[in-house]
């Protein structure tokens, strides 16, 4: 009788995702930031959403500024697009190449400087138009590439490390996102791995603008004490409004809650978002009671994390305009150039 | 008494029966602006096409919504001159404010039609005055009091048709163009052109000289302005992404884009192939230009002068990070908002220039409506195939006037979508390095997003890069990708239009020109002939870089006059940083800058002077 020799267990292959990409097909260049940025934290939730929720890499786009956030791209989905615009213009950047291509997906990252000051402008219409795409603002309250000056999202009375303090109010830009017609709007924290993370992957089911306002700590130009964008700030005026849970079309999780203490979302993709109330009874599809509950935070000097705002029903930009299925940009010569005939009946009109 | 005024010419014994002015005047429809007129002119210009006779129309209106001074010239030319004239023969005078000044404007023996009770021949008695009572006339075909303003403009086309012998018949067709398919409105408008005929036929008596008499030299030809000619020159490129926003005198540009997109690019299901984006102001537009053309749209923008400075920092990214797309400039006159609705050429400068650093920029510089059609498919090739910003600079005037010209001819050509790499061809490569000169012609090859292939991603910037589209701060590598693309825009020399040689015979002296200018400058090389009997040659410049033809015509002349409508000779300027230092002393200047077009005579007169003749 033969001996039967165990055959050993086949080592486990790389861990994939459900379109059978490891990890490491989303990661990106070598971060030039400073260590302990919070935008490098931002990358790394980036990275699992896309990973988890099993996005092409080739299909994003990813869109920026100029600042630190806006070079971040670079740190993170190598194998995507990456457009690198100029500063305070990546909305309209972003609009055109999704006209191009709307079977492509947007993703953008911005800083403080970079959209609520010479960015406000074009920010402030992009929310208008409820264009299909992630808007991340990796909010720290100070220009860090020029060394460290306030941006205008720094809050009343904060102070910077030379002492100065900062007299203007702060745009809050979630309120204004809110207002202005964005329909998945929340603020997070860098340092918050779970909320963050839970929140990205509900922006990739999201059809519509997502505008995420995440408070990312410089920690070379705004960390300290006096500053109400700092690690300890945060971690002491946190306040979630709702525990935020993401459940995924593909997924086949089933979770018991109590319906009176969760408000579900269900996306336009069949994922579910679930809303755990923290604050009392608080609707995120209200739009006037969520500026409303910014706005008295803002008085008790309240940071608010969590889903403010959403709205799944509102039709986006690209939709509004009726555009045929395929992308604009390879459509074949015989759809967009009209035949001779045509201008032969355009040049006997003109007789 | 209209009769009485009539007597009146034929008292006029000084003005003694000339010999008639057969297909060569200028008529000037004097009105205020938001009075309706527009059609009515429109109707005229028709009816001398329909004629047979060569025509051209100018519109120099106010920036105002209503109640300014506005003037229509129409200029009917049995030689085929178009340019505007500094004298205008034939005055319709309906504009109170203005009536005065435009009646002293007037050349002796011209002639005036002015609402009869405005009594304008008290102050020129050498002039024919045709006094009509146009209220009474207008209110007796139309009842309705507030359409009176409208139709009252059509009350003089038929006076105008009856004292220059345009035939009804000819008229009353291009009525019916211009109100199409409405039965109502073409029966209350022709009527009054009727009962104006009418009352010219039975209560005027021709005194002055000028007439139209048929022709046929329109056979076969279109009348459209520049702007809608550019317009359809982009939908017949295959424009797909369209962003802008609203500024004169480019408007008209996008509204004919989008007028042609709607009805010949959707599809039988109802879907467009095509999305106009008005925007928040010109950043945005450029901004969404780019963002299209990256992701491989065929993309515009239309705009003047003040959003051309505001495009600027994105032109720059543009040229730069290499990527497609056009923009077309209607030129107005500058500086800052200047005067928004007279025309100039003066962004010249601005535009070859855009943006900070070392930028440079594609201008092409079409001269006609044809060639605003031509080039506004062609700027699309271009923009592709040299993956940068193009520009095509026309001008107010070319722009919202009304051009004869022979047919637009169909591009027979495929498009040009210039070196983009399929999955297909980066299966077969392996990968690519974005910023390279594979080719040796200093274009890189592209990938757009969306191309599922692992290696076909890259990063786009404005900051320095290197090949293979790199962050760097390196100095030799920021420094190849700069010479390439100094390399690419020397290339580009052979691509662009070439220039135009009018006439390039023994002369020691020429021409230079470009746009608008073309058509003052080919009336005024005859008069030169005519008057001085001297051959000067010329050549049409059609786009920046300069053609190495360019150089050769300023190397085989003496004396090379540049005719250009701005202050600043800014085609000469470039020319002088394109051309060698024993040429650039050749060059001379002419210019016109004060917002109108310029004249043949203009011309003539300054070259007489500058030549010594």
């Amino acid at each position: 009788m033969a001996t039967q020799t165990p055959s050993p267990a086949p080592a486990p292959g790389p861990k994939i995702n459900r379109i059978g990409l490891p990890i490491i097909d989303y990661r990106g260049g070598k971060s030039t930031l400073c260590a302990g940025c919070g935008h490098n934290a931002i990358s790394e939730r980036i990275i699992d959403a896309m990973y988890e929720m099993g996005v092409e890499p080739e299909r994003v786009m990813k869109m920026s500024g100029i600042g630190c956030s806006s070079k971040s791209p670079a740190y993170f989905m190598s194998r995507s697009h990456s457009f690198n615009s100029v500063h305070g213009r990546m909305p309209s950047v972003s609009t055109g190449a999704i006209l191009a291509n709307h079977t492509n997906m947007l993703l953008g990252v911005s800083g403080d400087g970079d959209t609520a000051s010479i960015g406000v402008g074009q920010f402030v219409h992009m929310m208008r138009r409820n264009l299909p795409m992630i808007y991340i603002i990796e909010d720290n309250g100070v220009y860090g590439l020029t060394k460290g000056q306030f941006s205008a999202t720094a809050d009343l009375g904060s102070k910077l490390k030379t002492g100065v303090i900062n007299d203007l109010p702060a745009i809050d830009t979630c309120a204004l996102a809110i207002q202005l017609g964005a329909t998945f709007v929340g603020r997070s924290f860098s340092g918050d791995k779970k909320q963050l993370l839970s929140m990205l992957k509900a922006a990739i089911a999201h059809k519509g603008t997502v505008m995420l306002d995440v408070i990312s700590p410089c920690v070379t130009f705004n960390d300290h004490e006096g500053s109400t964008k700092s690690y300890k700030f945060m971690q002491d005026h946190d306040e979630p409004v709702n525990e935020v849970g993401f459940v995924a079309s593909f997924e086949d999780i089933e979770v018991d809650y109590d319906s009176g203490q969760v408000y579900e979302v269900e996306m336009h993709d069949g994922s579910s978002l679930r809303l755990r109330k923290l604050q009392e009874d608080y609707d995120p599809t209200n739009r006037a009671n969520a500026v409303k509950t910014l706005m008295e935070a803002e008085a008790n000097h309240e940071v608010l994390t969590g889903v403010f705002y959403i709205d799944t029903e509102k039709p986006t930009f690209t939709d509004q305009l009726n555009m045929v299925d395929e992308p604009l940009a390879t459509l074949p010569e015989s759809l967009t150039r009209p035949p001779k005939e045509t201008l032969d009946q355009l040049m006997k009109a003109l007789q | 008494m209209a009769t009485g005024d009539l007597a009146l010419g034929q008292e006029q014994g000084a003005i003694s029966t000339q010999e008639r002015v057969v297909n060569n005047f200028s008529i000037n429809v004097a009105t205020v602006n938001g009075s309706g007129s527009q059609s009515a002119n429109s109707v005229l210009l028709k009816s001398i096409f329909g004629m047979g006779v060569p025509v051209s129309g100018k519109n120099l209106f106010p920036s105002n919504i209503a109640g300014l001074p506005t003037w229509y010239i129409i200029r009917a030319s049995k030689d085929g001159y178009v340019a505007r004239t500094r004298e205008i023969e034939f005055l319709v005078a309906l504009n109170p404010e203005t009536a005065k000044s435009d009646v002293m404007a007037l050349p002796a023996g011209a002639v005036a039609i002015y609402e009869e009770n405005a009594n304008l021949k008290q102050f020129r008695d050498d002039i024919f005055c045709y006094p009509v009572p146009f209220d009474k006339i207008t209110a007796a075909v139309c009842p309705e009091a507030k359409l009176r303003k409208l139709v009252k403009n059509m009350v003089y086309v038929g006076v105008v048709a009856q004292l220059l012998s345009i035939d009804l018949g000819v008229v009353e067709a291009s009525v019916k163009k211009q109100f199409a398919k409405k039965q109502k409105v073409f029966d209350l408008n022709f009527g009054a052109v009727k009962a104006g005929f009418d009352f010219a036929q039975e209560k005027l008596v021709k005194q002055d000289p000028f007439v139209i008499e048929k022709m046929n030299q329109t056979a076969g030809k279109i009348i459209i302005d520049g702007n809608a000619a550019c317009g359809m020159g982009a939908v017949f490129a295959g424009v797909t992404v369209v962003a802008w926003y609203p500024i004169t005198p480019s408007t008209s540009l996008i509204e004919a884009t989008t007028d042609l997109l709607k009805k010949y690019r959707v599809t039988p299901e109802g879907k467009a192939t095509f999305a106009v984006v008005q925007a928040e102001d010109e950043l945005a537009a450029i901004g969404m230009v780019l963002g299209a053309g990256w992701a491989g749209a065929r993309s515009m923008t239309s705009t003047s002068g003040p959003g051309i400075s505001l495009m600027g920092e994105f032109a720059g990214l543009g040229y730069y990070a290499e990527i497609p797309g056009v923009i077309f400039d209607v030129q107005r006159t500058g500086p800052s908002t200047g005067m928004p609705t007279r025309t100039q050429q003066s962004d010249l400068l601005s535009t070859a220039f855009l943006s900070h650093g070392d930028t440079k920029h594609v201008l092409l510089l079409p001269g006609s409506v044809k060639e605003c059609f031509e080039f506004g498919y062609e700027a699309f090739n271009l923009a592709e195939r040299l993956q940068t910003p193009i520009f095509v600079l026309t001008d107010l005037d070319l722009g919202m006037n009304n051009w004869m010209s022979e047919p637009f001819a169909y591009p027979e050509k495929p498009l040009d979508r210039g070196k983009v790499l399929s999955k297909e061809e980066l299966d077969k490569l392996g990968g690519f390095a974005r910023y390279k000169d594979v080719d040796g012609d200093a274009i890189g090859y592209r990938t757009l997003p969306g191309t599922k292939h692992s290696k076909a991603a890259y990063f786009t910037r404005g900051s320095g890069h290197n090949s293979s589209a790199g962050y760097t701060e390196k100095p030799d590598e920021y420094q190849e990708v700069m010479e390439r693309l100094s390399r690419k825009f020397d290339n580009a020399r052979k691509l662009v239009p070439a220039p135009v040689v009018i006439k390039n015979g023994t002369s020691r002296v020429g021409f230079l020109a470009f746009g608008t200018t073309d058509f003052a400058l080919g009336e005024s090389l005859d008069q030169i002939k005519k008057e001085y009997n001297k051959d000067v040659d010329y050549m049409r410049i059609r786009a920046y870089p300069f053609a190495h033809e360019i150089h050769d015509f300023v190397a085989s002349h003496e004396r090379v006059y540049v005719v250009e409508q701005n202050r600043d000779a800014q085609l000469q300027s470039l020319l002088k940083l394109d051309l060698p230092a024993d040429q650039v002393v050749k060059l001379r200047s002419i210019l016109n800058y004060n917002g109108l077009p310029i004249d043949a005579r203009t011309i003539t007169e300054e070259f007489a002077t500058k030549e010594g003749l």
